[in-house]
């Protein structure tokens, strides 16, 4: 295989590994700019996950196993909402809790409920999001380099993939062209004035954090129906918390978190690829420095070396009226 | 308290009343503001003028009492409805989004649609509009954290005429104003008077009540003690109004004996976490065996002044020595084996750990003194031993040490501070506010220990808002105003004299 042939199969394996990526980070997008701190986006993703799964078990319909993972993140943003916007908790120790009860819950149900230690069982083909070859992609597939970048990066991927990127354009109209975008910006950075301006910040809130619900929904989804057939055990495998990391990366803007998304969508692409394979002059690179790289440059970014990184000055701070 | 009035009242307040906890707040306000006036209301810190107008803009509700807006009784139940009801407000903390621009904080909540572009183009009019009529020049597209303070006021300004407000709210606008934008925005609001629109000051500075109000009223401790025009009305009536004449709590005391000097500040400068500048170029000197007060209305940098002697907040420039030592940016551990105590003015932010035993709050900050404990471990039972002892001193009551802190009342609270800090036998010590929300027989009984310490030969150096209590107890009294020290009298120094001087009129 030439190097050409090489770098186009890592490229589409870096476009289907960051999906879920770009998904979480656009959720965790709407919420941390409402100033909601969302370190349980892993917990949203993995029991969407389960729910999508199941339901599509069940039914053999895709479509109804995207629904059931929305609206189970959704649920999940709703309980983080209520503790930390109704009841003011800390909203780190929310998240985390939800992590766990998402980590929990899914093993147990899946357990009780398939008998598979904690799998669910095989979706039906009907049942999951396939492949849509765009047209023209046979055709093209011999036009040099062009050709094989079309066939094999840019057709052939799910419904679900062309959804995410769309999301980037939608997401940043909402949040710079809207109302809603404008409040929300707004009460992540001083809740006051959007209380002084006569909204609720508590319903104003909410809302983001069911936007939120909505996009995690997709990741889960993606994970158990599109990239693979069945839930599987932890199947998230902190791909949460990298979306997060790459949410900071990407200073909590829509464009840039689709470019680090797709950057870290890269890096783990490039890490199956090194899988027992040795460079020239250093020999075989664990794969753990790959699987590590987000987090690392993550933690260059924040030290100060790549720009500032200013997160929404009210972020985890619950709004309280009385002074 | 109305005056008669040929206009039309804009705001009429009867009977409000709020109380939070056992704080009563607002005590059965009367207010009547005339349509196309400014009015001032004027009072100390903690009077009771914010809460009213946080009524009044319904970020509280009052537990009693009507408000009428141009004649019709309105309830208040959120901004939203204050907003509609034609009020606005600038806050004292601007409520700005700072990395928003002005036009997109002047559109939050008032937007015109689900879309910005409409509303957008509608804004940038309206602010042309507004600034043509009123004189409020802004650059629509710059970013708030860009500008200039007096400029983010204005944005305030224009975010409230931007909804329609015909009654405008200021809480102490000047406060972070240089004098050149405070002057620009004074015009402002004659010019917007002269329009018909109506404007409430509240303030606690005298000079700018005189220089702009029309009416006057004077707020005291929850109550409206006064309303006057503001024409017909001195800067030592007001005064007197506002600080209030209170029983005389004289402490017994002999002249002073002083000796040489324990803590001497040179040229010191503060400033806040915003960066203005809080105490400017303050020296002064306290010796061994002599109380010296600072007086001043709140908020001239006597605070800031107490918390930089302290090691709380660092000083900006300028030298603190304590007893020959070079003591500015020490910490406060670093302080305290200098033989400096600190008696905080705010005991439930500095002084205290609420949700401690008694006995807990009465080691902090000695938590290491080998008396209480080896290394890592603390000895319990000297500890508590210790706290008994002082309890007893002290008549801490009820005499439990291991009563949750918050269980005890405001003037028992303070007891256990002062014991804490006195019985350590400190070099110097420095107190803020040793008696704000202090029952009379505490108030004597922390004056007496005050006086003792000083004839221990103690400098003692003592920050009041409470002008009858630096006057009983300082041997010279320091006045400061607007982060200077405006003048040094004795002890003896009539009320009259020092009032003047803290409003900043005589020196």
């Amino acid at each position: 295989m030439d190097y050409f042939d090489i770098f186009i199969s890592i490229l589409g394996s870096a476009i289907r590994l960051s999906i879920p990526l770009l998904f979480t980070a656009l959720a965790g997008l709407f919420s941390e700019r409402a100033g909601i701190f969302d370190i349980g986006l892993e917990g949203k993703m993995l029991a969407s996950a389960f729910a999508s799964a199941c339901v599509a078990y069940y039914t053999g319909n895709a479509w109804a196993g995207l629904g059931a993972g929305i609206l189970t993140a959704i649920v999940f943003s709703m309980v983080h909402g209520f503790a930390s916007i109704t009841n003011r908790g800390n909203q780190i120790v929310s998240g985390v809790a939800l992590n766990f009860v998402a980590a929990g819950l899914t093993i147990v149900l899946g357990q009780a409920w398939f008998n598979q230690g904690g799998r669910t069982g095989q979706v039906p083909p009907e049942g999951r999001f396939s492949g849509i070859v765009l047209p023209g992609a046979d055709m093209m597939r011999d036009v040099p380099i062009i050709g094989p970048l079309y066939a094999n990066v840019i057709s052939g991927n799910n419904i679900l993939t062309y959804i995410a990127f769309l999301m980037v354009p939608v997401s940043w109209w909402v949040l710079y062209r809207t109302r809603f975008g404008l409040r929300l910006r707004a009460v992540g950075e001083n809740p006051g004035a959007v209380d002084t301006a006569g909204i609720s910040v508590s319903w104003l809130r909410y809302r983001a954090l069911i936007v939120t619900g909505f996009l995690a929904g997709f990741a889960g989804t993606y994970l158990a129906i599109a990239q693979s057939a069945a839930f599987i055990n932890n199947m998230s495998a902190g791909k949460g918390y990298i979306a997060l990391a790459a949410l900071i990366f990407a200073k909590w803007k829509p464009v840039p978190v689709m470019f680090a998304c797709l950057l870290f969508g890269f890096l783990d692409a490039f890490a199956n690829f090194m899988q027992g394979k040795s460079l020239p002059l250093i020999g075989e690179v664990p794969v753990q420095i790959f699987q590590a790289l987000p987090y690392i440059l993550t933690c260059v970014l924040l030290a100060g070396f790549i720009g500032i990184a200013r997160p929404p000055k009210a972020g985890g701070v619950p709004y309280a009226k009385e002074r | 308290m109305s005056l008669d009035s040929p206009k039309e009242p804009a705001i009429e307040l009867v009977g409000i009343d709020k109380k939070f906890g056992a704080v009563h707040a607002n005590r059965n306000i009367n207010l009547t503001v005339a349509k196309g006036s400014i009015h001032g209301i004027i009072g100390e810190n903690g009077a009771g003028k914010s809460t009213l107008m946080s009524i009044l803009y319904g970020f509280y509700h009052a537990d009693q009492g009507e408000i009428r807006i141009f004649g019709k009784p309105v309830a208040i139940r959120d901004s939203q409805t204050a907003i509609a009801s034609g009020i606005g407000m600038v806050h004292q903390h601007f409520m700005l989004v700072e990395n928003f621009t002005v036009l997109e904080n002047v559109m939050l909540g008032a937007e015109g649609g689900q879309l910005l572009r409409k509303g957008v183009a509608t804004a940038r009019k309206e602010l042309k509009r507004l600034e043509d009529d009123y004189g409020l020049e802004v650059d629509p597209d710059a970013v708030i954290e860009e500008l200039p303070v007096g400029s983010q006021q204005r944005v305030e300004i224009l975010k409230a005429l931007y909804r329609g407000a015909e009654i405008l709210i200021l809480d102490e606008p000047t406060g972070v104003l240089t004098p050149a934008e405070a002057d620009h925005l004074f015009k402002v609001l004659r010019v917007l008077r002269d329009q018909g629109k109506t404007i409430i000051l509240i303030t606690h500075k005298l000079r700018e009540i005189m220089a702009i109000t029309d009416t006057v009223s004077v707020m005291r401790r929850g109550e409206m003690v006064a309303t006057r025009r503001t024409a017909e009305t001195t800067v030592e009536e007001l005064a007197e109004l506002m600080v209030g004449r209170r029983v005389l709590l004289r402490v017994e005391k002999g002249g002073a004996n002083p000796g040489k000097v324990l803590l001497s500040v040179r040229n010191l400068t503060v400033k806040d976490s915003r960066g203005v500048t809080m105490v400017d170029d303050v020296s002064f000197d306290v010796r061994a065996g002599e109380i010296v007060g600072i007086a001043g209305v709140a908020g001239n940098g006597q605070s800031e002044l107490l918390e930089a002697i302290a090691g709380i907040r660092k000083p900006a420039s300028g030298e603190i020595f304590i007893d020959g030592q070079p003591a500015a940016g020490i910490d406060p551990a670093g302080l305290r084996d200098l033989g400096l105590a600190h008696i905080p003015e705010d005991r439930h932010h500095m002084g205290l750990v609420l949700k401690f035993e008694e006995y807990e709050n009465s080691i902090l900050g000695y938590h290491r003194d080998e008396r209480y404990g080896r290394g890592a471990m603390l000895d319990l039972d000297a500890i508590r031993k210790d706290a008994e002892e002082k309890i007893a001193k002290y008549d801490i009551r009820p005499p439990n040490a291991r009563l949750r802190t918050a269980n005890f009342s405001g003037g028992n609270q303070q007891k256990i501070v002062v014991a804490r800090e006195i019985e350590r036998d400190p070099k110097m010590l420095i107190i803020g506010q040793p008696t704000r929300g202090v029952d009379i027989g505490a108030i004597e009984f922390i004056h007496k220990r005050i006086i003792e310490m000083r004839d221990a030969g103690k400098a003692v150096l003592l920050v009041s808002v409470e002008l009858d209590e630096i006057r009983s107890l300082s041997d010279r009294i320091l006045v400061m105003f607007a982060g200077k020290v405006v003048g040094e009298k004795s002890g003896e120094a009539g009320e009259q004299t020092l009032g003047l001087m803290m409003a900043g009129i005589a020196a």
